[in-house]
Formats: C-alpha cells, sequence, structure tokens
C-alpha cells in the first residue's frame, strides 16, 4: 500500500534554521545540518529544506549549502530557493536532490516547469504555492516572495495549469496557517486534491499528529508537511526535533485512511 | 571492490556515503579505466530513459561495461533509471535499451486508470519473490521509497524478484543471472534501503 507521505520542512534563513510563524518573525532554532541527521536517525518519510532569502534576496541558490544537504540526507530530499533556471534545477540535480522546488519563477515564468521537467523528469519537479485567503470576498489567492507580493490568481487555477505543463507534485504553503499550529486548512487542501490529479502535499498550520490524520482523511494518500511540529515542543515552543516513531505512524496513517 | 558508476545521472554520492557507512569497500568510476578492478557495479540513473542511454552510451564507459557484465558475469544493481534502462526498450522513448534483463518499460499511464495519482511517489510495501538474495532479512517487511511514471515489465516472468502494486502488480525488482534492478531508492529507504544494498555488496 502506497502511504501518505509525513514530511518535515526546514526553513534556511541566514545560514542557520528558522521557523516563522505565518511568513514573518523568523526564530532561529538550530543549525540545519544537525537537523537533518536528526531526521536520518528517525528516519522520516522524506525532508523539504526551503531557502527562504534567496527569491527576497534575488540571490543563487547555495550550492555549496545544497551539496552538504545531499551529503548528508538519507531520505528523499525536495529542495526550494531561488530557481529561477534551467540549469540550476539541472546543477541541484545533479548534486543528488531528488525533488526541485519551485515557486515565483515558475508563475512568472511557466514555461520553466516544463523546461525543467524534460531535463530531470516531471517527477522532480515540485511547485510550491504559497497560498492565503483573500480579505475581501471569498477564496484564495497565490502569493511569492515570502508573501509580499500578490498574483492575482487562484491555487486551484495555478495547480491544474502546473500540472499540464509538466509539475510532478504541488505543494501548498498556507500563509495563514504557517506556525499557528491549529490545523491544515481542510477546505483548501480538499479544493486543491479535487482539481487534480498529481502528488500533493500540504504545509502549514500541523500542531498534532491528529491533524496530520485529519488532513489524511480528507485527502487519501496525500503528503502532510510540518514545521513547528517537528521542531518545538511544549507551550512555550521550547526548540526539541521529533518525529513519530514507525509503529505510530503506522497506527495513525491507518486509522486515518479507515475514516476517508 | 564495488563501483559506482557515475555517467551524470543519479545520486552517485548517497550511494557512496552508505556503503561508507555500512564499512563495504566502494569507488566512484567516471571512465572506462576507473572500472578496473570491479567486483560489483552499481549503476544509478534519473530522469529520462532516452536521456540516460544517450550518457551512458557517450560515457566511454559502455564497452567495458558490455565486457564486464556480459562477459565476465560482474553482478550489477541498477536502479530507478538505471534498472529501466536494463531493458530492451521504452515506451518513453525511441533509444534501446541495454537489453541485459529482457523486457520492455511501460508507462502507468497507459493503463488508463484516470484516478490514478501518477507519478508513483512515496513510501510502499514491496513483496519479495521467495529465496530472493537482494531481499535476505526483507522477507517480513520491506518498504521502500518510490518515485516514477514507468515501470519495468519481464519478458520472462521468471526473471521478476520482486513485486509492488500501484494500479497493478508491477516488477519493481528484476533479477537475471547476474544483473540486478530496483525501481525504488534503497539509498533513500532507511534501514531497509541499507539492508538491501548490503545483501547486494554481500552477494
Amino acid at each position: 500500500m502506497l502511504r501518505p507521505r509525513i514530511t518535515p520542512c526546514l526553513l534556511v534563513h541566514d545560514g542557520g534554521l528558522v521557523k516563522t510563524a505565518r511568513f514573518k518573525d523568523p526564530k532561529y532554532v538550530g543549525d540545519p545540518i544537525n537537523a537533518v541527521k536528526i531526521f536520518n536517525e528517525k528516519e522520516a518519510d522524506e525532508l523539504i529544506v526551503l531557502d527562504i532569502d534567496a527569491t527576497v534576496g534575488k540571490r543563487e541558490p547555495n550550492f555549496r549549502l545544497i551539496a552538504q544537504f545531499a551529503a548528508e540526507c538519507r531520505m528523499p530530499l525536495c529542495y526550494g530557493g531561488g530557481i529561477k533556471t534551467v540549469e540550476q534545477a539541472k546543477r541541484i540535480s545533479g548534486l543528488g536532490v531528488e525533488k526541485i522546488a519551485i515557486s515565483s519563477a515558475a508563475l512568472e515564468n511557466p514555461s520553466l516547469i516544463g523546461a525543467i521537467a524534460e531535463e530531470i523528469g516531471s517527477q522532480s519537479v515540485v511547485v510550491v504555492l504559497d497560498v492565503k485567503k483573500r480579505v475581501f470576498g471569498r477564496g484564495y489567492e497565490v502569493w511569492t516572495h515570502n508573501g509580499k507580493k500578490g498574483t492575482g490568481r487562484s491555487p486551484v487555477e495555478v495547480a491544474q495549469e502546473a500540472a499540464q505543463l509538466g509539475a510532478g507534485e504541488i505543494l501548498i504553503n498556507s500563509i495563514d496557517d504557517d506556525g499557528q499550529m491549529k490545523g491544515y486548512d481542510l477546505g483548501l487542501a480538499r479544493a486543491v486534491r479535487e482539481a487534480i490529479r498529481l502528488p500533493m502535499t500540504m504545509l502549514g498550520g500541523a500542531g498534532s499528529l491528529a491533524d496530520i490524520g485529519q488532513l489524511i482523511s480528507t485527502c487519501g494518500v496525500v503528503g502532510a508537511s510540518a514545521g513547528s511540529l517537528f521542531v518545538f515542543k511544549g507551550p512555550y515552543k521550547a526548540v526539541l526535533i521529533s518525529y513519530p516513531a514507525q509503529a505510530q505512524k503506522e497506527e495513525l496513517i491507518r486509522a486515518a485512511l479507515a475514516r476517508t | 571492490m564495488i563501483k559506482i558508476i557515475d555517467f551524470g545521472l543519479g545520486n552517485i554520492l548517497a550511494f557512496f556515503n552508505m556503503y561508507k557507512r555500512l564499512n563495504v569497500d566502494a569507488s566512484i568510476a567516471k571512465t572506462a579505466d576507473d572500472l578496473r578492478g570491479a567486483s560489483k557495479l552499481v549503476l544509478p540513473g534519473v530522469g529520462a530513459f532516452d536521456h540516460a542511454m544517450q550518457l551512458l552510451n557517450r560515457s566511454g564507459m559502455r564497452e567495458r561495461l558490455d565486457e564486464l557484465v556480459l562477459g565476465q558475469r560482474v553482478p550489477v544493481l541498477g536502479i530507478c533509471v538505471g534498472m529501466q534502462i536494463l531493458a530492451n526498450s521504452s515506451d518513453e522513448g525511441q533509444d534501446r535499451g541495454l537489453g541485459w534483463v529482457p523486457g520492455s518499460v511501460k508507462g502507468f499511464k497507459a493503463l488508463q486508470q484516470p484516478d490514478l495519482i501518477l507519478p508513483h511517489m512515496g513510501w510502499n510495501d514491496v513483496e519479495p519473490k521467495a529465496g530472493s538474495r537482494l531481499f535476505v532479512g526483507l522477507e517480513a517487511d520491506a518498504r521502500f521509497y518510490f518515485l516514477h511514471s514507468f515501470y519495468f515489465h519481464c519478458d520472462r516472468q521468471d526473471d521478476v524478484a520482486a513485486t509492488s502494486g500501484y494500479g497493478i502488480d508491477f516488477s519493481c525488482a528484476v533479477h537475471a543471472d547476474n544483473v540486478y534492478g530496483v525501481q525504488f531508492h534503497p539509498e533513500k529507504s532507511h534501514h531497509f534501503g541499507a539492508q538491501l544494498l548490503k545483501n547486494f555488496a554481500d552477494l
């Protein structure tokens, strides 16, 4: 049976590992390579690493750091941040990164999705959509540049377009729920799930394993990603990296899938 | 010594690091000369079938590999697209494969199951065939990370070393004589993958 994926997401800022809330106030939580080592030991399903400085600072991806991540990581790795060209994507893939995440570049230049897929295979192209609820009216809007630039477009529409252009996975990152630990936006998850036939991963809002269970019950086999849940512990958010044990994860998945 | 073939595709370092952790002698081969002294071969690969074949054919290692695998019967393990190119052909492209395991590569899309989410991505159960030496110690619980949209179809049922289910039961591992292949990523499958790579080293 193909299992839902439970995937820690690490944010890199100024060379350190941080956790944000609603895409603001990055709080330092430790050394990123050390975190990778801990998730190796805990046998996490996959890992997502996002460099939140590169696009905003108009910088190239930090290839040296990516090479370190790839060499250290014993689970599939998805890397995003600052990737704007096919050459950069190929180079990162060549460093041993299984999945390349693109966001603002894919929204500004959608043909990039197909161009990268052509070179490294569509299964390795992840399109990340940072999504916020619209202030007036209903529905959602896709944003870029750490939630500073609106695109005016809906996540469902962009996800469908990305799927047609050759994306292999859609990662929905909810800005409103980032760091809130109050559960995923299940309505948003359901809307995107029903619109595309690609693997999908939700990020933003998970505060407990029960929240992950709810997402799986809503979407079936899906990627459930989380930051805060796996780096903080307790009401005062002490930094402590954690991940469910294999048996606990199996039980969670089994129970959640039975409720779909 | 195990030689990890670097023809420009796949996560060469991940295999190298894994064998280092397992205390198994391994080195990376980029030229025909580097292949000297190979007792085992690991053939990684990602991306498209034709692209992989073209890079391998242009790598300067193709002839030496044919000689090692077909002539000297050196065990080889193909991974992901490195497994798919062991076949004769693929529906993904036009180029000829290595033809070391008789078969063809087919797309899940051609199954025409509209609800099947593609690519096949994530951890799935693997059912090894009884007695498969690649899966020693993994008989009861084998699960691996998959990331692909095409699968290997063996011409001979006997060459299927393990199956997995996604839309259909497909051969996720093949074995013909000294040639082995796995569709999933052992280098990214934690202790399950480490065991499989160790089993290959112990053959």
